[in-house]
């Protein structure tokens, strides 16, 4: 045989282990995890680390004008208007953005994969019905959707992670239909299917791993975008609740202040884009680990 | 021919000028490693009027070096590390890039294989050529109009006023080559790149661009550096060969001594390994003719859907009505141009495709199996494609791949599929140790011989091989006919060979069916249709295919001009049905 050169030899697998090891080589990939742990264990450990409750409102949190506090010794992060410690406020609100972010985001994944995967392997009626259907929620607005169903539905923490999630699935739907859709048109797709293979074992072995990349990508994307819709509900009093804590709900109620109160808007954003960005980092590098083609390439 | 008068005087022997002279050129990728050279000393002169064949197998540098020439390097990933390029008295390899662009296309002028790539599809033909003349030369647009017509014409392409207007898509492949070409004479370039100018066409086609490259370059006394894989081309076309591999020069000489007297083992194993028509070996007959596959008059159409509704307007009649039968242990090849319908029969026998008429195996039609019928039946039947790469998940390691057809059939225990996975992995003489690799970390003729051992893992009566060799280089190409035709020998295993190559197709079968637009015109015994073709298709097709010799004449054919007709019909309306008539000995002819 010719062009053996070019092989590497060592024999290639991807194990639980070596994923693992992979991602401890990878700086940003490291980087990503401390965000992603710092956010889980702050968030899950909040009854305990914050030093005051994150409803109190405390006499001593506003100026004599009744203005919000800035960082200092006593409020680390400063106070709010009603005068609470914004330091507990964030790290109780973690655990709303983070139950958001990834459980409304995960079962809107979800949905559109199904979706997505039914209609683009299967096609015909069933494909043509589901996408119609995609296409409609698209147009409509997104925002008045989850505004009606939290209306009739009382909102509670896991009733808007769920109507995020009806509402945020069409895009994925979409994305992965297209994907799916030119998958199953490809030789090797053809091949398994004269070897005798049914649907179950080309859906689950020849078309959904060849999906991660794109989800994974697209679930790290979505983080971000519905920690903001989660804000936007709640700004418009349909979301979390107050006075339960959230990111988005923190900067939404302060936003006015920005000018004389600048942190109480600026470090729940930073903390949302940090745990988007941590997400992301950790996502993309597992995209390139799981993925045997990149292998021998790096 | 319309052509303007030759611009130059006739090639003068004595005063032979060089155009492009290339002095030890070395051209380097980057990567992680460090340089890795993709070519390595190259030296060579072009004389005016010249055709040089610079040829070699993938990979060999060919074309980086083309790109060199061009300029065309995707820098600063790949870059020229040492030697010159000097186009007449101008050094090309520290030119700034504003200077070179004034010269690309004007004194050096490239085509591509893919003419369909290289063109941009949302501007007409004539707007593109227009745009060509005028980036060099400051013309008026109704002059370069006239210099893009005189180029259309010169072409050969009919009606160039209406072509002018067309959009790439509505041209056909060999009319967009022609077009390629067209753009690259009309500023008369001193040298004219072909980088595999008619890998991506038929036949046919292939043989009146290669007519037309030749009667311009001997009517313009263009320089011509041909890039090529193809001996046969290289034989009819080239005046000198520099014979490449791994980057450096293997042999350069005229093209009449390599032919005759190779000096390199490389050179030498390169044209024993080209098929040539007329150089197969006599096959054994059959013992007993067993009929395995039956295919009673099968017709494939796709619909296609117009307007907002998604009406069915028209048909595409890929398969009109064909019979044929394979007898078991035999070879039958189905040969035909491109869009002619031999992939399409394929499918229909695999069970990808829907058809009318009935298809049996073993006298089973697939169709009307219920589930475990039709599962049982796939056992018999495997398919091998053109391209490894695509047939195989990438994803999964070459192990789990060429096991999968055990594990779908409930075949042995585990250990079993393993075991059988691992002398599969030695039949197909790959080493067992590949069990855990991936697919893209193979050559391309590596990967082939993966889907040949999954495709055996079930032990099949028949394999549908579907252009399974034409990705491949000669020489690897060669060494999986020589797989197939022992594993054959070995098991009995039937191949229907789907393939547009007559050489290979002379090479491997017992049996030939000629196909043209959907329909069969001409199947008989390998000697009936090679030795005494009847259909005036098959004369063309044999008449058509370049001879690796250069002292071989010239076949004087008419030149062809035109394409093949469109399969599509509106509907209600289709082709006239042709009915074959055996002129004797079973060589069944369509009447012309």
């Amino acid at each position: 045989m010719t062009a053996n050169a070019s092989i590497s030899l060592e024999p290639a697998t991807v194990s639980a282990d070596s994923v693992w090891r992979k991602l401890a080589q990878r700086k940003l990939a490291v980087l990503g995890l401390v965000i992603m742990l710092i956010c889980i264990l702050g968030a899950s450990l909040a009854p305990w680390i914050t030093p005051f409750d994150p409803s109190a409102q405390h006499f001593d949190g506003l100026t004599i004008e009744g203005a919000p506090l800035p960082p200092g010794p006593v409020y680390w992060l400063g106070t709010d208007l009603l005068g609470r410690d914004l330091f507990s406020r964030l790290l109780f609100g973690a655990q709303t953005s983070l139950i958001i972010g990834v459980v409304a985001n995960g079962v809107s994944l979800l949905i559109g994969t199904l979706v997505g995967v039914t209609a683009g392997y299967f096609r015909g009626v069933v494909g043509a019905v589901l996408m119609r259907f995609t296409d409609l929620m698209m147009a409509f607005p997104a925002l008045l959707l989850a505004i009606c169903l939290a209306a009739i539905f009382s909102p509670s923490l896991w009733i808007v992670a769920m109507v995020i999630a009806l509402v945020n699935w069409v895009q994925t739907a979409r994305v992965i239909f297209t994907q799916t859709s030119s998958l199953v048109e490809r030789d090797y797709i053809a091949a398994v299917k004269t070897l005798g293979a049914g649907h179950r074992r080309i859906l689950f072995r020849h078309i959904l791993p060849h999906l991660v990349p794109t989800l994974i990508v697209w679930g790290t994307l979505g983080i971000s975008t519905t920690v903001l819709l989660e804000a936007t509900l709640s700004f418009l009093g349909v979301g979390v609740q107050p006075p339960t804590p959230s990111w988005g709900n923190i900067i939404f109620e302060n936003q006015t202040y920005f000018q004389s109160a600048p942190w109480l808007v600026f470090i729940p954003g930073a903390a949302i884009l940090a745990l988007a960005l941590g997400f992301n980092l950790v996502g993309d590098a597992l995209r390139d680990i799981l993925d045997p083609t990149q292998q021998g390439r790096d | 021919m319309t052509v303007a008068e030759p611009l130059l005087p006739a090639l003068d022997s004595d005063r032979q000028d060089i155009v492009l002279s290339v002095r030890n050129l070395h051209v380097s990728a980057r990567s992680e490693e460090g340089l890795v050279p993709l070519v390595q000393g190259l030296s060579f002169d072009l004389r005016r009027g010249e055709v040089l064949a610079i040829a070699g197998e993938s990979g060999s540098g060919k074309s980086i070096t083309s790109l060199a020439c061009m300029g065309l390097l995707p820098q600063p990933a790949v870059r020229i590390t040492e030697g010159s390029i000097r186009l007449g008295e101008t050094e090309l390899t520290d030119l700034p890039e504003s200077q070179m662009r004034a010269l690309r296309g004007a004194r050096i002028a490239m085509i591509f294989q893919e003419p369909m790539t290289a063109l941009n599809p949302v501007m007409s033909i004539g707007r593109q050529l227009i745009e060509a003349i005028r980036a060099h030369d400051p013309v008026s647009v109704s002059d370069a109009r006239a210099r893009a017509l005189e180029a259309v014409r010169a072409v050969r392409l009919s009606q160039p006023e209406k072509r002018l207007e067309q959009f790439p898509h509505e041209l056909s492949g060999g009319m967009r080559q022609r077009v390629m070409i067209a753009m690259a004479i009309a500023l008369r370039p001193d040298v004219l790149i072909a980088d595999e100018p008619t890998t991506a066409l038929d036949v046919t086609v292939q043989r009146e661009v290669l007519d037309l490259l030749r009667d311009l370059q001997r009517d313009l006394s263009t320089s011509v550096i041909l890039i090529t894989h193809d001996m046969g081309v290289v034989a009819e076309m080239a005046d000198r060969v520099i014979i490449m591999r791994h980057g450096s020069t293997v042999e350069s000489a005229s093209t009449v001594d390599l032919f005759e007297t190779p000096r390199e083992d490389y050179t030498r194993d390169l044209l024993a390994a080209v098929p040539r028509i007329g150089g197969a070996a006599a096959r054994a007959a059959l013992k007993k003719q067993e009929s395995l596959v039956r295919i009673e008059d099968v017709s494939v159409r796709f619909p296609i859907r117009q307007g907002v509704l998604g009406r069915i307007k028209a048909q595409v009649h890929a398969v009109e009505h064909v019979s044929l039968e394979i007898i078991r242990g035999e070879t039958l090849s189905l040969v035909g141009e491109s869009g002619c319908g031999k992939s399409t029969i394929a499918k229909a026998l695999v069970g990808l495709v829907p058809y009318s008429g009935n298809i049996e195996i073993n006298g089973k039609n697939l169709v009307r199996l219920n589930a475990a019928g039709r599962k049982a039946l796939r056992r018999d039947l495997q398919i091998i494609f053109q391209d490894p790469m695509a047939a195989l998940d990438a994803r999964m390691t070459v192990g789990e791949l060429i096991r999968e057809p055990l594990a779908i059939h409930d075949i042995g225990t585990a250990e079993e599929q393993r075991a059988r996975v691992y002398q599969l992995l030695e039949r197909v003489d790959l080493s067992p140790a590949y069990y855990n690799r991936y697919p893209h970390q193979f050559s391309g003729g590596q990967r082939q011989r993966i889907c040949i051992a999954r495709a055996l893992a079930l032990e099949p009566q028949l394999i549908v091989c579907d252009e399974s060799v034409a990705a491949l280089d000669v020489s690897i190409q060669a060494r999986i006919l020589d797989l197939l035709r022992d594993l054959q020998k070995e098991m009995g295993v039937t191949y229907l060979f789907i393939s547009h190559d007559m050489a290979v197709v002379e090479n491997i079968s017992d049996r030939v069916a000629v196909m043209y637009l959907g329909q069969i015109v001409e199947m008989g015994t390998r000697e009936q249709v090679f030795g005494d073709p009847r259909h005036s298709y098959t004369k063309r097709l044999l008449a058509a295919v370049p001879v690796p010799d250069p002292r071989s004449p010239r076949a004087g054919l008419p030149r062809l001009t035109g394409d093949v007709p469109s399969p599509v019909w509106p509907l209600g309306a289709g082709p006239a049905r042709q009915a074959l008539v055996d002129v004797g000995g079973g060589h069944m002819v369509a009447p012309d």
